[in-house]
């Protein structure tokens, strides 16, 4: 018998707001416990929440992104749990009527596109922080309660692991482009949950499905769901049957182990949250909102394509992210050459950031000093080794780079009526190289090269130096 | 009818021990409040366009500016038990529900 799988995703991203999501407290990673917190937060009794515009914002702007029909107004539901890292006993999300429903996400992996179709997308607060002593105690934080999320839910659409991880890529430079969020799986401001089940082909139901946790990396969400796309094949072929049970991916062996089975449904007993009564949501800001979105990776990438003349594989790598590809944008509007642009950024400028583990933001390069350092490339100030130079000057200290090469003397040396005399001076000084060049030797030639390049440290003008050699030989 | 079983989960899902007179006390008394709601039923709502604002208002958000409103050392004034500014409470097993 031959199964399909069935992949679907729930993601939250912490949206970057300054404030909470239904308080004025501050959202700040690293601040002493409990420091970042209120009366709202910890639930006292007779306290109101109020919903932040910037969040609600933020979470229009990703639905929009993804083709999300928004919602005309809010309505808001208490989710309850009893869990110390939310001392309310519930969390506010929306059940009944999310920001948004319906979009898709278009996915492109191992050579097909591909729709994968969304639920829905909802705001709502995450929870605080515990850490477990071994004492018989936890310790509760607070500071993270409240904070602004999305969770992002995707239609049953996803047929592969590959599909998987290639979507929550694609979510991730959506959202990352947006400005909604830093989307960081290891910094926890994006997290994901998966289901899956599998089917015999050609049946209309769903399989009874699995739910995947500790899943760290995009890496991670891919080997998980292939080990457990094996797994749950093997028991079905075995006349077995899969339980409803939630499993732990472990990173080590590559394999999936049962946390808990689950029994009955999750008893949340939502129901409206009465302190938020719903409201309108204008029109006018919507489409405002959805004005402001930016340019989105792939309109860029094509763009980069046909307008540019960029690779397709190098197009790809400068969306990757939306500082990457502004810069990119910047650097070619002040008049850096594009594929020499590309070039660097992805080279030079890459290994640098890597090295140094920096952001593009954090180093001291600016699109203006890159497109001045290319322009003197292409008109032939400087050679591109001495490039190199000017480069790791302009990127660790953001100097000008024209100004630079001139004042220590970089600028490349073309001149004939300078390079003829120099050249004629060193053959006249090497007659053994003319005599084993005419003599078919072109060993030679690199070797006077070498001595020019030596007489002009470096600054000579390889390819003048070449013209102007040969035809210098032929004189003699 | 609500059954004394449906109590005692309730109970459970809200950290809650009842003794068997309560859950004798409470399942009748839960059941005479859920039957006084239930008149609601009695009420003729087809073709009733279902309600979902209850204010006609628009854009009633909050401007995401941070306040401080009150210090850790107030807001840690009821809690039980406190150390290094955390929070103590009794080991938690189900370590699994972290970071829902």
């Amino acid at each position: 018998m031959n199964f399909e799988t069935t992949i679907g995703l729930e993601v939250h991203v912490e949206l970057k707001t300054n404030t909470k999501m239904f308080s004025p407290s501050p959202v700040q990673y690293g601040a002493e416990p409990n420091t970042n917190t209120n009366v709202i937060d910890f639930g006292y009794p007779g306290v109101l929440p109020t919903v932040n515009k910037e969040a609600y914002r933020l979470g229009i702007m990703v639905a929009s992104a993804m083709h999300s029909n928004v919602s005309p107004y809010t309505h808001f539901d208490r989710k309850n749990y009893f869990y110390p890292d939310n001392p309310k006993a519930y969390q506010i999300t929306q059940s009944e009527f999310p920001l948004a429903t319906d979009g898709y996400i278009e996915i492109e992996v191992n050579g097909y596109t591909k729709k994968i179709r969304l639920e829905e997308m909802h705001v709502e607060e995450d929870a605080g922080k515990n850490t477990h002593g071994t004492d018989g105690y936890s310790s509760v934080d607070l500071n993270r309660q409240g904070t602004a999320l999305i969770e992002i839910v995707s239609k049953p659409d996803i047929a592969t692991p590959d599909e998987a991880q290639a979507y929550l890529e694609k979510l991730r430079q959506i959202v990352q482009f947006t400005g909604a969020s830093d989307v960081k799986m290891e910094e926890g401001s994006m997290r994901v949950d998966t289901n899956i089940s599998l089917r015999p082909i050609g049946q209309e139901e769903l399989g009874e499905k699995a739910e995947l946790k500790n899943l760290n990396s995009f890496n991670h969400v891919r080997l998980g769901l292939a080990y457990e796309e094996k797994r749950q094949t093997e028991i079905l072929l075995a006349g077995g049957e899969i339980k409803p049970e939630t499993r732990r991916f472990d990173e080590t062996t590559g394999q999936t182990y049962l946390l808990r089975v689950k029994e009955g449904k999750d008893d949340y007993r939502y129901f409206p949250e009465p302190d938020i009564p719903g409201f309108h949501v204008a029109d006018s800001w919507v489409e405002e909102i959805k004005s402001q979105i930016p340019e989105m990776p792939d309109v860029r990438r094509k763009r980069y394509v046909s307008e540019l003349g960029i690779p397709e594989y190098d197009a790809n790598i400068l969306t990757q992210t939306k500082e990457m590809s502004d810069f990119f944008n910047e650097t070619v509007e002040n008049g850096g050459d594009a594929k020499l642009a590309s070039n660097w950024l992805m080279g030079e400028v890459n290994a640098y950031l890597n090295t140094n583990k920096i952001d593009l933001l954090e180093s001291n390069l600016t699109p203006e000093n890159l497109a001045t350092m290319i322009k003197l490339i292409k008109d032939g100030t400087i050679s591109s080794k001495i490039a190199k130079k000017v480069f790791q000057e302009t990127i660790k200290n953001g100097t000008e780079p024209k100004a630079w090469v001139e004042e220590k003397g970089l600028v490349q040396q073309s001149d004939p009526a300078v390079l003829v005399p120099l050249i004629n001076d060193i053959l006249d000084n090497n007659e053994q190289s003319i005599e084993d060049y005419k003599n078919g030797k072109d060993r030679a030639i690199g070797f006077l090269v070498g001595q020019i390049m030596k007489a002009t440290r470096g600054q000579a003008n390889p390819k003048v130096v070449n013209k102007i050699l040969l035809e210098e030989l032929d004189k003699k | 009818m609500i059954s004394k079983e449906e109590i005692a989960h309730v109970a459970a899902l809200s950290r809650l021990k009842f003794s068997e007179e309560e859950l004798e006390m409470f399942t009748p008394q839960m059941d005479d409040i859920i039957a006084m709601a239930g008149q609601l039923q009695e009420v003729d709502t087809t073709d009733v366009v279902p309600t979902n604002l209850i204010v006609d208002e628009v854009n009633v958000f909050r401007n995401d500016e941070v306040e401080k409103m009150q210090t850790r050392e107030e807001l840690l004034k009821n809690v039980p038990e406190t150390k290094d500014g955390l929070i103590r409470v009794p080991s938690i097993i189900d370590k699994e529900d972290d970071n829902q």
